[in-house]
């Protein structure tokens, strides 16, 4: 394994919807197996967008390299061996309960080449759930779920494919501060365990910075930084994607320290 | 990390897995407890009628027929039998088709009728009774059931046709539908005004719904196409349950959510077509049979197909019995017959919600 590249490549890339192109030929750095990268930028930059390309969800030309191989115009049962991408929401009004939604997501179609037996796979189902935190959730209807009981009940579901690339849009927004940190550091701890590859949409950029091996910044359907949280969250990025100033500090355990002092111009960021 | 091995079940977890399989246990028991319901239904299906058969001398016209006079003989198979099978096919066929409409256009409003194809199978079976269309070979009732199936089949064919051209999302099938509702609806409207008197009345009859068009040969035909289309669902009810966990997801997971779309509305059709061609329009079992089913058995498809199969069997035999008998030596149009049945069913199963079964 150690002399195949098993890195995720993305070159020239162009993706959007129907009639609508989002984003013209961007190419980002590569992603390393067992890094988290955070996707951030404003509202309506494309991170999304970008997300669904990166699962093959969308359209697009240009090349998406995983392991040396070329995704980009292969069907979608091919992507989905390798990647797996968790959409902000999970359907409201769904009658199964959380076990079922994650066994369902795992007897979808097998991640190898061939299917687990039943019982393996309903283990694994349950190991997730418990790795997540969630077993006491395990045959709860997902109709009775709270908002952040929902959103951890995806994060399962994908999580349970163990893919090689793992795109995570917005998992956080719904939970409190103490989940937020947990599924950040399962994530973390889940990415350097099985060499995962993940992609990770967020709009705090504190916690982004925390906990992200590198950050890609989004602004308008282009790339406006990339690098490490240090490297890519300073005032002048802060200032020229999201029109805010700001102070971006590190401190003492080599964290960033990012302080949002005011709107820049009013227009600035509806421009 | 909580310091457990990935091997370790932890006792939550070992729990946890039992409860599952009790609940698939239990599910298998509320199954057969529903197939065992249908078969009682049948069997009051068949006992009950204007002339006043016993269960004996029912079971007499089965196993000896010596024992009875001919019209008795004539009545059990040339009448109770084939109306009673036929109620439990087309309630099993319209409820199959429903579910998978309400689960592919993720909509529980949606039913076999929401995209027109009853409209456009009245509209063919109109045009068969007015113009008196006819081909060599072909009977003539044969003709209006043939008209009336191709017709909704070419509808839902459109409909796909045309949801194709936009690449359109299932909020835009629905509406495309609701509009070929509309459209055959005022088709059957121009027919009915140019049609005569007596078009008018076999056609108005025919748009009812009623099993006393039952005979041995739509019979077999029915149960052939439901048998061969049944497979197909189950095999995809892995599919569609993951479709309801979210159209991207599923794509994600490697589900083509087009094609199975697609495949799913095909079967919708020639199980809608088929029914509405012997039998009319019949309404409220294709919406409500599912839901029955969702809210016994929740929404593993793996469950909730076969269970549909069986509400829309149950409702349908009960609502046959019940058309004999709410009028005395009155045969009343079925259809008119399942809401007033299913409804009260319904309605018990909202208010009494079991547990928390899903």
């Amino acid at each position: 394994m150690s002399d195949v590249d098993d890195r995720l490549r993305v070159s020239r890339l162009s993706t959007g919807y129907r009639g609508r192109r989002i984003m013209q030929e961007i190419s980002l750095p590569a992603f390393h197996a067992g890094d988290v990268t955070s996707l951030v930028g404003p509202n309506a930059a494309g991170k999304s967008t970008l997300m669904r390309a990166l699962a093959g969800l969308l359209p697009a030309t240009g090349s998406v390299r995983l392991q040396g191989r070329e995704l980009i115009g292969r069907p979608l049962v091919e992507w989905s061996r390798r990647v797996t991408y968790m959409p902000q929401s999970l359907p409201q009004g769904v009658a199964l309960n959380v076990l079922e939604s994650v066994i369902s997501a795992l007897r979808a179609s097998p991640m190898g080449a061939t299917a687990p037996q039943r019982a393996a796979l309903e283990r694994s189902a349950v190991e997730v759930l418990e790795r997540v935190g969630i077993i006491h959730l395990a045959m709860e209807s997902l109709q009775h779920l709270s908002g952040g009981q929902r959103q951890l009940v995806s994060l399962a579901q994908v999580l349970a494919r163990e893919p090689r690339v793992l795109l995570l849009d917005e998992p956080i927004s719904a939970l409190d501060l103490q989940y937020q940190l947990r599924v950040m550091r399962l994530v973390h701890e889940l990415a350097r365990e099985r060499g995962m590859i993940v992609l990770i949409v967020l709009h705090d950029l504190s916690i982004a910075a925390r906990w992200s091996d590198g950050i890609v910044m989004l602004s308008r359907g282009g790339v406006a930084a990339t690098g490490t949280p240090a490297e890519a969250i300073t005032s002048e990025t802060l200032a020229r994607v999201y029109g805010v100033s700001a102070s971006v500090e590190c401190c003492a355990k080599g964290r960033l320290q990012i302080t949002i002092e005011d709107v820049l111009d009013d227009d600035a960021a509806f421009r | 990390m909580d310091g457990t091995t990935v091997k370790d079940v932890s006792a939550e977890s070992a729990s946890v897995l039992a409860a599952y399989r009790r609940m698939v246990a239990w599910r298998i028991a509320i199954l057969a407890g529903l197939a065992v319901l249908c078969l009682a239904a049948f069997v009051l299906d068949l006992v009950t009628g204007p002339s006043a058969l016993t269960l004996d001398q029912l079971l007499a016209g089965l196993l000896s027929p010596d024992d009875l006079t001919a019209p008795q003989l004539a009545i059990i198979w040339q009448v109770r039998i084939p109306y009673a099978l036929m109620a439990l096919l087309v309630g099993a066929a319209l409820s199959l088709a429903g579910v998978e409409m309400q689960t592919v256009l993720n909509n529980p409003l949606a039913s076999p009728f929401t995209l027109g194809v009853s409209s456009a199978a009245s509209f063919g079976a109109a045009l068969a009774i007015v113009m008196g269309i006819s081909l060599p070979f072909v009977p003539m009732d044969w003709m209006v059931s043939l008209n009336a199936f191709l017709c909704a089949l070419g509808s839902v064919l459109l409909l796909q046709l045309l949801a194709r051209l936009r690449d359109a999302g299932v909020e835009t099938v629905v509406l495309l539908g609701i509009a070929l509702v509309f459209v055959f609806n005022a088709l059957v409207a121009f027919v009915q005004f140019v049609s005569s008197q007596a078009a008018l009345q076999q056609l108005v009859f025919w748009s009812m719904g009623s099993l006393s068009r039952a005979t041995w040969a739509n019979v077999t035909v029915l149960g052939v196409v439901l048998l061969a289309v049944t497979p197909f669902s189950f095999l995809a009810s892995g599919r569609l349950t993951s479709l309801r966990l979210g159209e991207d997801r599923a794509r994600s997971f490697g589900i083509n959510v087009a094609r199975l779309r697609f495949m799913s509305l095909l079967r919708v059709s020639v199980l809608a077509a088929t029914s509405v061609a012997f039998v009319g329009t019949i309404g409220f079992i294709g919406l409500v049979g599912p839901h029955i089913a969702r809210l016994l058995l929740g929404e593993d498809h793996r469950f909730l197909l076969p269970a549909s199969l069986f509400t829309g069997a149950l409702i349908m035999s009960l609502a046959s019995a019940a058309s004999k008998v709410l009028v005395p030596g009155v045969l009343l149009p079925v259809g008119i017959v399942t809401a007033i049945v299913g409804v009260p069913v319904f309605l018990f199963l909202i208010f009494w919600r079991p547990g928390r079964s899903a």
